[in-house]
């Protein structure tokens, strides 16, 4: 391990590279034992996951320390890769140990044998995703970070098409593939704009570039194409809900509760670390993507019959509500508002640790369902927390966090963000000002729509009575994967219960992005009281909240057992004296998205065949499907088909016609190189 | 935390627990009077919770703990929000620990809760009445999310306590945003609070509930604590729109005394704005359901435009 400052003591950085070559090592001991599924699942998952762990550790004990180097002498031979542990760096390897050590977990009781691709094989792609992971996050030059970002699209292609028997799936992951190339393209773009024909691609090099206003522009707009697709915003996201859930659950989670974090990561490390001083309205697009982004996600999202898809939705929201605070920080660094800077920066930090936390939980939650039921359609699935109680509780605890409500981690970073909107009066540019309500009100129907959707989502897959029959004999989730979701509840639970230790710790982070930080004036009443300002201006106390739902509900209970009594009868349920009630008069989820469809019916392609009274058999189908199908994606598609059928006439078969393009090609570069 | 903080808290608590069914039954008592019929006793609402709490309560067979403790949690997120609006005094130590942000999102966990409960038992009513709370709660939400802001730019604070302040000792100006929040506050809490146009309390159509086909199933002291909490909602949300714009009276830190006259100023107002809601909902006509986001967006808008107009005016 080469190491750049002290070779004596091994630093972080270097025991995290440890960890990913562990990984790697977990990943090629799974080709070893191909078929094994027993040794796979109990063995080497649940090492990746004490891996996970580690590298949890580690970066939390870097997030303070000054930034490590290394130079890794793999590659080319002239390249090494570059790689650089800061405080961005660790709080995002922090978040990635964090929930793919739940995840990996969950994933040793997960993994059944006849899912396509042989087990072991899974489990190397998977690791090798995780490790590559990883190398994103440490890259400091353009050319590892682009090997490394490959990397992660193709192993998790591979882990999208692991049921690659099922033409949907086939056809998902070659639609993620190609939307990744795109985004790829962007993003070596992006940085052959900020390396500003120096020709030496390490980020150092670009961090000491001076772009002019207009090639910083250019950059910035590349990065925002290239690691938009990646985050699925606005209009690149028809991707993310077909190709997030044609992965086996715990994929999915990782994928979107980890893997659109990186897009995250590359965001801020490229309009705040290596771009220096950006203009306003550079912030004021993003914020405009982002909310654009979070309502068409959430609105999609109550639409869904299909629990993964709906999820899928869910995160493309949480994307947009993402971008929506990094184009609040970057408008209040234009301005170099630090400490508003830093609020909106900590908002956004912390709603990447919450949303890794409940996304990967509520995906996990679905590979529970799935295994018990093979259901994925909200139609046929209910009641299953009478049957599935621990998936069902653990699943509600993601379910609260992820609609907002507190006291859970997803309410915090809403607080922030929205705090930092009420504090946007300052801003020297009125326009900007005067815009604060309608964002405010966006994100305030968003989030309150979130509710919407994981009511139904845990209100149709839990509650009510099961819609078909076999559910009754629907198991609970094994040890295994109720230890991997109760580590990712307790995630949830904890971000919503420490919001100022949390804040202390990712300090570092918004100090080293924004040159201030929350840490010191964040605390009140003894690290109690999230306070941003004072405490006379706003502040939030999730432990005494808590404190006092619980005492409230714990004193009525008592009370109403001394002063009355406890008694209680089961009977049918009186459903306004209608004995005749089946399960199949419940809402099934197109019910429940009905009112969102009436309202938000311009968002959507509706096709609607009603039955006529005639009708032998009377049939009642809705589609809904995404504008952006047939705006964007469909002209792109017969595009590509055209040229390809254009470019098709080339290949005639014949090998003396291929002789002959080799022949020509090489004459032409011959012809240029002795020009 | 001072001694006077603690018991103004605790007596702002015990207030709250104990008046709420007492306005319930002044506004029962006013809309009968105005349309002509003769009216329940004040006390009514008390006999009726004394009297489901003795009852024995019926469950469904396959009902599941969520049902039985969502009446324990909705009743204890109405106490915890009724404990934190300032009432008599702005000095509550409790207060810090949520501020107008979280006092929305309190109210958002407890619909969630009750919806979640009325859609366990799965019968068509119940999931009928969750599908529209959740819709009613989702315009209904950020509008008096909204409200709250353009009351906490005056104050250039989120925290109620600080607010309530602000605004009872300011010098007597006319803020126009108030306004436009005011009519769209009056709108929001007409639906949270199922009352006409939006819903209707006394419904025995089951059609057109939406509280009512939320509780379908509850009996016995569940239904009860739900009652007990439908009314702390709407005296919390009482206390809110008094307090942000009505907010003479409310006693400050450090004058005890204060809240001696701030309790019959309190009782007075609470009369006079139940008087008008009993007025407000026997004139106006139930709406249908489909309409409903349009009057709520309606109040969406205007509490936007109440934001905007206090930005502007305030530059």
């Amino acid at each position: 391990m080469a190491n750049g400052s002290s070779a004596q003591a091994l630093l972080h950085i270097d025991w995290i590279l440890v960890v990913s070559a562990a990984w790697l090592l977990v990943g090629a001991a799974g080709v070893a034992a191909l078929r094994r599924l027993a040794f796979v699942a109990r063995v080497l998952f649940p090492l990746g996951g004490a891996l996970g762990l580690v590298l949890f550790g580690l970066a939390v004990s870097a997030l303070g320390d000054t930034p490590e180097v290394a130079v890794l002498p793999i590659g080319l031979p002239s390249l090494p890769f570059h790689l650089r542990l800061d405080s961005l760096a660790a709080y995002f390897l922090m978040v990635i140990g964090a929930a793919s050590a739940g995840i990996s977990v969950f994933a040793a009781g997960y993994f059944r044998k006849g899912e396509g691709t042989p087990p072991g094989l899974l489990c190397m792609e998977y690791h090798v995703f995780l490790a590559s992971m990883v190398g994103v996050v440490l890259a400091d030059d353009a050319y590892a970070f682009m090997v490394m970002w490959e990397t992660m699209a193709l192993s998790s292609f591979f882990l999208v098409t692991a049921n690659h028997r099922i033409p949907e799936v086939r056809s998902a992951g070659y639609l993620y593939i190609t939307m990744a190339h795109i985004g790829a393209i962007a993003i070596l773009l992006c940085f052959g704009v900020l390396q500003a024909n120096t020709g030496d691609y390490t980020f150092d090099n670009m961090r000491a570039q001076r772009l002019e206003p207009f090639w910083a522009s250019v950059g910035f707009l590349l990065a925002v194409l290239g690691f938009g697709a990646k985050a699925g915003v606005l209009p690149l996201h028809v991707w993310l809900p077909e190709a997030h859930p044609a992965a086996p659950s715990p994929v999915s989670a990782l994928m979107s509760g980890v893997m659109l974090n990186t897009a995250i990561y590359g965001l801020l490390r490229v309009s705040l670390d290596l771009l220096h001083g950006p203009l306003w309205w550079w912030g004021a697009l993003m914020l405009a993507l982002g909310l654009a982004t979070a309502l068409y996600g959430v609105v999609f999202s109550a639409v869904q019959t299909d629990m993964k898809r709906l999820l899928a939705y869910s995160s493309i929201e949480n994307m947009g509500l993402l971008f929506a605070g990094m184009g609040l920080t970057l408008i209040f660094t234009s301005f170099e508002l630090w400490p508003m800077a830093a609020l909106s920066l900590t908002a956004s930090l912390y709603h990447v640790a919450s949303h890794a936390a409940f996304k990967s939980l509520l995906f996990l939650g679905t590979g529970s369902v799935l295994h018990a039921t093979s259901e994925r359609n909200l139609g046929k699935l209910g009641g299953l927390i009478r049957t599935m109680p621990w998936v069902g509780w653990l699943v509600l605890l993601g379910v609260l966090a992820s609609a907002g409500l507190p006291p859970l981690g997803g309410f915090v970073a809403e607080w922030l963000l929205l705090q930092s909107f009420l504090f946007t009066p300052g801003l020297p540019m009125p326009v900007l000002t005067m815009l604060v309500p309608v964002v405010a009100a966006v994100i305030a129907l968003v989030a309150a729509l979130a509710g919407y959707v994981m009511v139904k989502f845990f209100g149709v897959i839990f509650l009510g009575q099961p819609r078909e029959e076999r559910l009754a004999q629907a198991h609970d989730a094994g040890l295994w994967e109720r230890a991997g979701m109760a580590w990712l509840a307790l995630g949830c639970v904890a971000l919503g219960l420490l919001p100022v230790q949390f804040i202390q710790l990712i300090d570092p982070v918004t100090r080293q992005l924004v040159q201030a930080g929350l840490g010191e004036r964040v605390a009140a009443g003894g690290g109690w009281l999230l306070a941003p300002g004072s405490v006379a201006q706003a502040s939030y106390g999730p432990v005494i909240f808590l404190i006092g739902i619980l005492g409230c509900f714990a004193l009525a209970y008592l009370l109403v057992r001394r002063l009355y009594h406890g008694r209680m009868r089961r009977g049918p349920p009186w459903a306004c004296g209608f004995p005749w009630g089946t399960a199949r008069m419940q809402d099934t989820a197109e019910g429940f998205g009905q009112p969102i469809r009436q309202i938000f019916e311009p968002f959507f392609v509706i096709r609607r065949e009603l039955p006529t009274p005639f009708d032998e058999q009377p049939r009642y189908r809705v589609t809904v499907e995404d504008r952006f199908w047939h705006w964007l994606y469909l002209p792109v598609v017969d595009l590509a088909n055209h040229m390809a059928s254009v470019v098709g006439r080339l290949q005639q078969g014949r090998i003396a016609v291929y002789l002959l393009y080799s022949f020509v090609t090489l004459v032409a570069t011959l012809l240029l190189v002795v020009q | 935390m001072s001694w006077s903080g603690l018991l103004s808290q605790l007596l702002e608590i015990a207030l709250a627990i104990a008046l709420a069914p007492l306005l319930t039954g002044w506004i029962n008592q006013w809309r009968a009077w105005l349309q002509n019929r003769s009216a329940p006793s004040l006390l009514q609402p008390y006999r009726m919770l004394h009297k489901l709490f003795n009852k024995e309560s019926m469950v469904a067979d396959h009902a599941s703990r969520l049902f039985r403790s969502a009446p324990y949690v909705v009743f204890g997120c109405m106490v915890l929000a009724c404990s934190i609006i300032p009432t008599l005094s702005t000095d509550l130590p409790l207060a810090p620990a949520a501020d107008a942000i979280a006092l929305v999102g309190l109210f958002a966990l407890a619909r969630v809760f009750i919806s979640l409960a009325a859609m366990d038992v799965g019968t068509a009513f119940g999931t009928l009445g969750a599908r529209r709370e959740m819709l009613v709660g989702f315009l209904a939400e950020p509008a008096l999310l909204m409200v709250l802001f353009s009351a906490s730019l005056i104050s250039n604070s989120t925290s109620l306590t600080t607010i309530v302040g602000t605004l009872a000792h300011r010098e007597l100006a006319i803020y126009p945003g108030l306004a436009f929040a005011g009519v769209a506050f009056v709108m929001v809490s007409l639906a949270e609070n199922a009352r006409i146009p939006v819903d209707n309390p006394t419904t025995h159509l089951e059609l057109t509930m939406i509280h009512e086909a939320l509780i379908l199933e509850y009996s016995g002291r569940h239904l009860a604590l739900v009652e007990w909490a439908a009314s702390l909602k709407l005296f919390a949300y009482s206390c809110i729109g008094l307090a942000l714009f009505f907010p003479w009276g409310v006693a400050q830190a450090h004058e005890p005394l204060a809240m001696l006259l701030a309790l019959p100023v309190l009782v007075l107002k609470l009369a006079v704005g139940g008087f008008l809601l009993a007025l407000l909902e026997t004139v106006s006509a139930k709406l249908r359901i489909f309409r409903v986001p349009e009057f709520l967006g309606t109040a969406f808008l205007l509490s936007v435009m109440a934001m905007l107009v206090q930005l502007l005016l305030s530059r």
